[in-house]
């Protein structure tokens, strides 16, 4: 493809503008998704951080939902941090009532399973296909997963819990790279978004 | 499970209560609306509608102001008990510079602590060092100076005052308006006149230069006070905030759930006014309101802390 491709990320909540600026920085043209039409011009999508319960019911109450899972479902690159990791994950071991996901990684997530703010950290990940050393992983009442199925590639594990994931072009971490500057996560996925278009 | 042989093992120190930690918590709010709620009923209502977070206190504002008297941190029990309903951040109020009720939030797990002047300040000289806990904080502010002060204590948010309990947007937007204005000139600045600048606003020097690099506060700034309906919210965020706070406006009106879920939906969509004139369509009744200007001075919240 010529030119840089163009990345959404979904804006109904949460650290857009980190998402945003990482994604300009990893060379390719990043704009916020809020209504299906956005959706339906972008490449690749961002799910950011923000309150997993939250986006959630807007992206159902936007008519979101469905368009997402489709064009997830039809292989659109797609990288979720956090909340995001909650909501693309197949299955929620603890749910709210009525929460959905887009789904697209045959994985459990545990959500808030690192804890409430006060156990909230920063501790050095090393991630497969992340070359130059650790990221640095900031985990905000982070979820991590529980148990991943055959499809899905783990990436990297913190403290013996899976906190990175990757199945086909679906790309899921607890922790958050948007927030720290370093932007090899971003890469990668941009990579993965070339790669399709 | 299909861990890879290959798959890297991390187990590094983690490092709990740092700036990053703290603020990051904050921007996950961003786009978002924080709603007060006194029980664990309103607080899911709270949840289902779509809030980011429950801010727990005892009495909303408009309440503090009927009843009059010494605000005070609520019951424990009353905190604990939100904290087990809902699954989003809880936040809760202590006294400016009463710092041992903070130490008690903490304790107690909240995700954030308002260092809030809707409350009976405990001290008029001091805030508390919030550098000193692993919980962060937001913090009041009606101008630019003021709000580097609070960054400075260690808050990893700021809010505007506005005039709480009012149901009347007319603080919040001045607060907003001045701190935006403040942080537009610094950027016409050159570097010669920061230090100027930096003593006019009382704020440490590194921070003013920071702020007028980036254009904008190194942490998050919402809107707080007055919101009562959903063109009030949208109206904040247009002026710049990047979330809401929500008092007394949702619970003091006639349609709780109703009317909080709208507020939600102008908040996310703040700049389509086709949205916000459906999500503002027979909301039943809002709270009644205050006329600020007829407010004595000394029953002024923005007033408190400096």
């Amino acid at each position: 493809m010529t030119g840089s491709p163009v990345v959404g990320v979904l804006a109904l909540q949460g650290d857009v503008r980190e998402h945003l600026a990482a994604l300009a920085a990893a060379d390719t043209a990043a704009r916020p998704v809020r209504r299906p039409e956005e959706l339906a011009e972008v490449d690749g999508l961002v799910l950011p951080g923000g309150e997993s319960t939250t986006m959630s019911r807007l992206a159902v109450l936007f008519g979101l939902l469905e368009p997402l899972r489709e064009r997830v479902a039809a292989g659109m690159p797609v990288y979720g941090t956090c909340a995001g990791m909650i909501l693309l994950a197949d299955k929620i071991l603890d749910p709210r009532s009525g929460q959905e996901t887009v789904g697209g990684i045959d994985m459990i997530v545990r959500r808030n399973a690192f804890g409430r703010q006060n156990e909230s950290f920063e501790a050095a990940v090393d991630v497969a296909s992340v070359p130059g050393g650790p990221v640095e992983g900031l985990f905000i009442r982070a979820p991590w997963v529980e148990s991943v199925g055959a499809r899905a590639e783990v990436l990297a594990e913190y403290d013996g819990h899976v906190v990175a994931v990757r199945q086909r072009n679906a790309l899921a971490t607890s922790f958050h790279p948007e927030l720290t500057g370093d932007h090899r996560l971003h890469a990668l996925f941009a990579d993965m978004v070339r790669a399709v278009n | 499970m299909s861990t890879l042989p290959s798959t890297p093992q991390s187990t590094g120190a983690p490092a709990t209560g740092t700036a990053r930690v703290k603020r990051g918590m904050a921007e996950q709010l961003k786009g978002g609306v924080i709603m007060d709620v006194v029980d664990a009923e309103q607080a899911r209502i709270a949840e289902d509608a779509g809030a980011v977070a429950v801010m727990a206190l005892e009495r909303v504002p408009a309440d503090i102001r009927k009843d009059g008297g010494v605000a005070r941190m609520s019951d424990p029990n009353m905190i604990e008990e939100i904290i087990g309903a809902v699954s989003i951040p809880v936040m809760a109020k202590s006294r400016i510079g009463h710092f041992v009720e903070a130490q008690v939030l903490q304790a107690l797990g909240v995700d954030y602590i308002d260092e809030s002047e809707v409350l009976t300040p405990a001290d008029e000289v001091n805030h508390s060092d919030k550098f000193a806990f692993t919980t962060p904080f937001v913090c009041g502010a009606t101008n630019l100076g003021e709000a580097l002060r609070r960054v400075a204590e260690g808050a990893a948010m700021i809010r505007s005052k506005g005039e709480a309990g009012t149901g009347n947007v007319v603080e919040a937007v001045r607060h907003l308006r001045q701190i935006k204005n403040e942080i537009a000139r610094l950027r016409g600045f050159d570097t010669n006149e920061l230090y100027a600048a930096a003593k006019d606003l009382r704020a440490p020097y590194e921070l003013v230069k920071e702020v007028a690099e980036l254009g904008r506060l190194p942490v998050v700034l919402f809107s707080a006070g007055g919101v009562a309906t959903p063109a009030d919210a949208a109206l904040m965020r247009q002026l710049g905030a990047e979330g809401v706070f929500v008092g007394s406006g949702i619970f003091k009106s006639g349609d709780p759930a109703k009317r909080a879920a709208a507020i939600v939906k102008a908040t996310t969509f703040y700049d389509d006014p086709k949205v916000i004139a459906d999500a503002s369509r027979n909301l039943g009744e809002a709270m009644v309101g205050i006329d600020c200007d007829t407010l004595p001075e000394g029953e002024r919240y923005a007033n408190r802390g400096w």
